[in-house]
């Protein structure tokens, strides 16, 4: 089982993302369970959302504690929440930031013996460019897809169209392809320092 | 039809493959999707003949519900928490009066203190009421347990309370086989109705009855839930034949063979329990579980059944009964009466705490060891109890509890600036 944790702030498609990322899995013939953290929800508080990925059918319903994966829609947590907490030992981090993983001062939250990979791409940049709104969610999906072999973009564009209006839906696609250029381009294979 | 959707999504089109011709609700967290969804359907034209009512709250929901239902229509509603305690009296009429309505409860926390996450309070506070009540799973028996409701509400002429968590099960997205309009045609039939108000035909319904035959027309109203006990597993058999998958009935065991330790649950917190159950297994601990889908008429006879041959029975409950302990154990025990086996009753999950694998093992190694005390509360923060305690002891004027242990936790701020 692959396990995805979502942190970023009420308003910013937190629970969307997981949503369609269990929509793509499932489009790749998987079983996939999304949820959100049963805390507060509103707009600018921290917020949380998971994805379960199995290839049998998932019947836990706990939070995702030891996440495989962590997608962080605004960097701005990293200072606030224990955003770490649970990681797996080879986890994957992937932060919506246009600076670099040093930039944003990492080596200083990441836990020891931690062997993570962690990545930055500017989702929030992408959205404004294509999406017109600072809503980095389906973008990142698009990074997590290049970065994780976990889903295919295909899977992630089919989701976000299969959620949105057609012209809603074809913005987060260029962004989601944004995303997943830049996160390919290089810049997102460097190791967290810790 | 394979989907990933929202379980209150599979709910509502579950709901509107049944064909319901009045739907009346008033929104409240965890079920507002389920009715939000049905709104759109139905006007859309998706739902034929059907009549979404808005109304001004739950109580005025469930009262147009019956009266629809008395006038020969297929009714449904959905509530949660409070929503179903202010519907309470008329929960009682519509079971009282024999009306078939269809209810969805998205399980959740009653206040006070105000809590909009999920526990299984809610139902469970009507469960003497006289509805049927089932306890889905997973979102897929949620969206089948909707598609039996209609039948089994219709044949009995009861009305039927589905619970799905709140949140856990409402809010989550999963994979669900969607049954075509035909599958479901063929399954639940053209209303019936035993009685209707028909201004061709008049009578009248909900007479004034007195001493004289109060207790018949009670018992008659608990001789409908003992028939329920009968056709509750024919209509899940029924399904599987039609649909090709098990979902409802009574009683369903997990790896109890051989088990000395057996772990009963009610909803979606038994694939935990299961998930638990198979780590242990491998461990080489005897333990298995029972999920009860029906907790309204209570399946005694096979849950006694169910539980012959265990040593030690673990009740794991999202409910309390204040100065007893459990509801679901209380009725367990029952159930238990003649076999001797050690009984344990579990709170866990109120007001939406997560019940996590870690804290189900060392609970389980607990009662494995004989080492379980008759009642536990789940992850219960003892310090913090304890404080208040103190706070109580010390002073008369010791504040609200509620406020008084969040700002202990530190979440709400110590003054208002």
């Amino acid at each position: 089982m692959f396990q995805v944790r979502i942190h970023g702030r009420g308003g910013q498609g937190v629970v969307t993302a997981a949503e369609l990322l269990s929509v793509a899995a499932f489009l790749e013939g998987r079983h996939s369970q999304a949820f959100p953290s049963f805390g507060s929800e509103r707009m600018g508080a921290p917020v949380m959302a998971f994805c379960r990925i199995d290839d049998k059918e998932i019947r836990l319903r706990e939070p995702v504690m030891h996440p495989d994966a962590l997608i962080i829609q605004d960097p701005g947590l990293l200072h606030q929440v224990n955003l770490f907490e649970g990681l797996s030992e080879n986890g994957l981090v992937l932060i919506n930031s246009s600076r670099t993983l040093a930039e944003l001062g990492l080596d200083e939250l990441a836990g020891e013996d931690c062997k993570c990979l962690g990545c930055t791409v500017p989702a929030t940049d992408l959205a404004l460019k294509h999406v017109g709104r600072p809503v980095p969610n389906a973008a990142l999906l698009g990074g997590f897809a290049a970065v994780s072999d976990r889903i295919r973009l295909e899977s992630v564009e089919a989701a976000i169209r299969d959620r949105f209006p057609a012209k809603v839906a074809e913005g987060n696609v260029k962004a989601a392809r944004a995303a997943f250029d830049v996160a390919k381009s290089g810049r997102c294979q460097e190791a967290l320092p810790c | 039809m394979l989907k990933q959707i929202e379980g209150s999504r599979a709910v509502a089109e579950a709901v509107a493959l049944c064909r319901p011709e009045v739907i009346c609700a008033y929104p409240i967290t965890p079920q507002t999707h389920i009715v939000e969804n049905l709104g759109e359907m139905v006007a859309r034209g998706e739902v034929e003949r059907c009549e979404f009512i808005n109304v001004e709250s739950e109580f005025a929901a469930l009262s147009v519900a019956i009266g629809a239902s008395a006038a020969g229509a297929r009714a449904y509603t959905a509530t949660a928490s409070q929503g179903l305690l202010f519907m309470a009296e008329a929960v009682y009429n519509a079971s009282g009066l024999g009306l078939p309505i269809v209810m969805t409860v998205g399980n959740r926390a009653i206040g006070a203190p105000i809590n909009i996450w999920n526990d299984q309070q809610d139902s469970l506070s009507m469960r003497d009421a006289g509805w049927i009540q089932l306890y889905a799973e997973t979102n897929q028996e949620a969206l089948d347990l909707h598609i039996q409701a209609f039948r089994l509400a219709e044949e009995l002429s009861v009305p039927v309370m589905v619970c799905v968590d709140g949140f856990i099960l409402t809010h989550a997205y999963e994979r669900v086989d969607m049954p075509s309009q035909d599958q479901v045609d063929a399954f639940v039939p053209p209303y019936e109705p035993r009685q209707v108000l028909d201004p061709a035909e008049p009578i009248s319904i909900g007479a004034m009855v007195g001493p004289e035959a109060f207790t018949e027309v009670r018992y008659l109203a608990h001789y409908k839930q003992m028939q329920a006990l009968r056709l509750l597993p024919e209509l899940s058999e029924e399904f599987a034949e039609r649909f090709g998958r098990d979902s409802g009935g009574l009683v369903r065991s997990y790896r109890t063979e051989g088990a000395e330790t057996v772990v009963v649950a009610l909803g979606s917190v038994n694939g935990t329990i299961k998930d638990v159950v198979d780590e242990l297994r491998e461990e080489g601990m005897p333990i298995g579980s029972v999920s009860l889908c029906s907790f309204r008429p209570f399946p005694m006879r096979a849950l006694h059944k169910a539980l012959l041959h265990a040593k030690r029975v673990v009740v794991i409950e999202k409910s309390l009964a204040l100065g007893i302990g459990g509801i679901v154990s209380t009725n367990v025990r029952l159930a238990l009466s003649g076999i001797h086996v050690h009984g344990h009753t579990v709170i866990a999950g109120l007001g939406g705490r997560a019940i996590t694998r870690a804290s189900l093992r060392d609970l389980f190694f607990q009662a494995h060891k004989g080492a379980l005390p008759h009642v536990t509360f789940l992850d219960l923060n003892q310090k913090v109890v304890h404080r208040e305690i103190e706070r109580l002891e010390r002073q008369r004027r010791s504040g609200p509890t509620a406020e008084n242990i969040l700002r202990d936790l530190g979440i709400v701020a110590d003054h208002i600036a």
